[in-house]
């Protein structure tokens, strides 16, 4: 089973379908520790806003001041009902902003050009300029510079901290396989399948040190404070951030 | 058409179709549901834009359909022919279409700065209905150009020869045929707005646009919560149902008589008449062609550039965009029936999400569902178009039950003879018009596939988005252009083969 995200991990791991991956954990170069012995992390990145830079000359250098910033940013976001980096996104500004996160969502609001499903209509309008930025992956600007030479997209970085987004693997207990399963989770760890992680799903390889990363992912702005809940806070946190989120811009 | 048992059993077929996947996630849940605020307002603003968007499409349809019907141009066939267009698009391709004429940076608001008369914002309820419309209007305007043709040609000339003024003569001839068509096309143009999911969502401008197929979504990709799932879809069917028999209530069946199967001809108009026929037919096609002339210049130049894999999800697209069509047609020729009208309402009334789901549930004991995904895909497109199918067929089967089975029964036809001589040649032209429909409308969409859908199996508009949460933007246009021009080869080839010779 690939491609499950921490803000869920906690239903999929009562469902006792999964069984612990056998790996060593001390080999990942996540920015947080990981001691999960059942789910194991194959790449990660961290949300951000995502801008052009022929567009936006002045961008906002901290949340706050995006927050507060007078100029009228546009922004489309995705909707955490619906989307993980919208949900990403909520967890993000409770993590920031606490028990305010509902005023600072009020104050977004008029700045959100809109809401979307998923990534990718997100990107989608943010790539026919439809707004200003988008609420996107700090390593989104790779594929631009990699695959386009296009050295226009930028993450902003915040010094309060950005949400990290880890994606992960875990090995399901009834497999028939149960040989090729162990051995495909100790792959993971390898450095060929860390290799193909960058530029395969333009995210960061999750046991791999930056000096082996490909040139354009070393020289990506990242950030220095990484924000992140534990399943257990996100799944109890993440009822009340919608509903706050949902409050505030409905008005 | 077919006899009676025959519908019986369609019916019941069609109704576990339905049915069973929501009693398999009803099983699935293990509460109770209630609904709070949230699903309240989305339930009332569901309602509010599926209303609006119904009653803008037909009202906007009616000018169009009427120039359609009265005026002969070269290029009319082709114009009736696009109309199908907008329809078959996937969500996330018509969107990015309209924005490009009416988005920040679209044309509209360019023209705009360049009179410096501010600007437009496409987002908000505005945006919605625009959209709505977008995708409906087509199809209304359509359906009841079908409802013009049914009326006999000497009526008109009756009424010319009478010397009739218009309004007399709409009072007359046209209100009862629009008394039939409005309230099934409204109906049916309601229950698909009722499931808008991306569309209400992304133009609407934030969540106070969300619609009740965006919290069954939610209740099922991260709440897991099978009894709100289930409670959800069933307002959804409850509401589907209560407007397709609301409306065949209202759409009293009158006899409209019999004629000789004299196709409409041009008929004496006066200027103002020219005038607004022209207007219509030109405001249509402009809001209609645009979007679509822009996405699929956006993207022929990556046409060559796309790889293997997406030629291989367009043939799986098409294998089961046939299937779907033969599937969908024999359905709907076995509920050609007042009755059956409202069993095929079914086929949109429950989201396709909920539809998966129940049939991943059933599935799951017996076979990985992931293997019969694309049979799933097949029949879920089958059940999807049914409504319109027979929305297409069932006014030319009345006329042909009314207007010839007393001759052929006098004259002794066998049935064999009654299908061959008198029901073929006529329903022809719909079934060519209802095969293209389900055709395009199956390859464009995206719908089960994606609970389900992996590489191997992907279909076309699944490779697109895809192709597009992967930065390929420029990949994704190619896809996107190549969906417009797969979709709108079916619609043409099934729709030349219905009118040729007919």
């Amino acid at each position: 089973m690939i491609g499950l995200n921490t803000d869920i991990t906690k239903k999929a791991r009562e469902t006792g379908l999964f069984e612990p991956h056998r790996q060593d954990n001390t080999k990942l170069t996540l920015p947080i520790d990981w001691t999960d012995d059942v789910f194991l992390p194959f790449n990660y990145s961290h949300t951000a806003f995502i801008y052009n830079t022929k567009k936006v000359t002045n961008p906002p250098t901290s949340f706050d001041a995006l927050v507060n910033s007078n100029s009228d940013l546009s922004l489309v976001i995705q909707d955490p009902r619906s989307s993980i980096s919208g949900l990403a996104l909520v967890l993000w500004v409770k993590a920031v902003y606490g028990d305010k996160a509902e005023k600072v969502w009020e104050k977004l609001a008029p700045k959100i050009l809109t809401v979307t499903k998923g990534w990718s209509e997100s990107y989608g309008l943010f790539s026919a300029g439809e707004a200003d930025m988008v609420l996107s992956y700090t390593t989104s600007p790779a594929y631009h510079i990699l695959a386009e030479g296009d050295l226009t997209k930028k993450a902003a970085i915040f010094p309060e901290g950005h949400y990290l987004m880890v994606e992960l693997a875990a090995k399901v207990a009834k497999t028939d396989v149960p040989n090729l399963a162990n051995a495909f989770m100790a792959f993971i760890l390898t450095e060929r399948f860390q290799n193909l992680i960058p530029e395969g799903n333009w995210s960061l390889p999750s046991a791999l040190p930056k000096n082996k990363w490909p040139e354009g992912f070393q020289e990506l702005s990242m950030p220095e404070n990484v924000l992140f809940y534990s399943e257990e806070d996100a799944a109890n946190l993440r009822k009340e951030a919608i509903e706050e989120w949902r409050r505030a811009l409905s008005q | 058409m077919a006899p009676r048992s025959l519908s019986i059993i369609t019916g019941t077929l069609l109704c576990s179709f339905v049915i069973v996947p929501l009693l398999a996630v009803w099983r699935h849940a293990d509460a109770s549901a209630s609904l709070g605020p949230a699903e309240w307002a989305a339930l009332r603003f569901t309602i509010l834009q599926a209303f609006l968007s119904a009653l803008l499409s037909c009202f906007l349809a009616l000018p169009v359909a009427r120039a359609l019907s009265r005026t002969q141009f070269p290029g009319r066939r082709l114009v009736i022919k696009l109309m199908g267009a907008p329809f078959i698009l996937p969500v996330i391709v018509a969107i990015l279409g309209l924005l490009a004429v009416f988005g920040q940076n679209g044309w509209l608001n360019a023209a705009l700065r360049s009179l410096e008369m501010g600007s437009f914002s496409i987002y908000g309820l505005h945006g919605v209905l625009l959209a709505h419309v977008f995708f409906n209007l087509p199809l209304a305007t359509r359906l009841i150009l079908l409802g013009w043709a049914t009326i006999p040609q000497e009526r008109f000339r009756l009424a010319q020869h009478l010397a009739l003024t218009p309004s007399a003569r709409f009072r007359l001839i046209e209100w009862p045929m629009l008394r039939v068509v409005l309230p099934s096309a409204f109906a049916v143009i309601f229950v698909i707005c009722l499931s808008s999911f991306a569309v209400a969502l992304t133009l609407g401008g934030g969540p106070k646009s969300t619609t009740l197929e965006l919290a069954i979504y939610q209740a099922f990709r991260f709440e897991l919560d099978f009894a709100k799932v289930a409670l959800l879809g069933l307002i959804q069917l409850g509401l589907s149902l209560s407007a397709a028999i609301l409306a065949l209530r209202m759409a009293h069946e009158d006899q409209l008589g019999i004629g000789f199967d004299r196709p409409i001809d041009c008929e004496a108009r006066s200027v103002i008449q020219k005038f607004h026929d022209t207007l219509a037919i030109f405001l249509a096609l402009m809001f209609l062609g645009i979007p679509l002339l822009l996405v699929l210049a956006n993207g022929l130049s990556n046409l060559s550039s796309l790889p293997v894999a997406v030629w291989m999800a367009a043939l799986r697209s098409v294998l089961i965009a046939l299937g779907a069509t033969v599937l969908c047609l024999l359905l709907a020729l076995c509920l050609l029936s007042r009755s059956g009208e409202v069993l095929a309402t079914l086929g949109i009334a429950v989201s396709p999400l909920l539809l998966g789901t129940g049939l991943f549930l059933i599935a799951r004991p017996f076979l990985n569902p992931f293997d019969i995904s694309l049979i799933v895909t097949l029949c879920v497109n089958a059940l999807m178009s049914l409504p319109f199918a027979v929305r297409i067929l069932r006014p030319e089967m009345i006329k042909i039950v009314s207007n010839f089975s007393r001759l052929s029964l006098s004259l002794g036809f066998s049935y064999r003879s009654w299908v061959r001589w008198v029901v073929w040649p006529r329903l022809r032209r719909p079934l060519g018009f209802a095969a293209g429909l389900t055709a395009a409308l199956s390859v464009g969409d995206l719908g089960v596939i994606a609970l389900f859908g992996d590489a191997e199996r992907a279909t076309l508009p699944f490779k697109l988005y895809q192709l597009m949460g992967s930065y390929r933007t420029e990949q994704a246009a190619g896809c996107a252009s190549l969906l417009l021009i797969l979709s709108f080869s079916f619609f043409w080839i099934f729709d030349f083969w219905g009118r040729r010779n007919a």
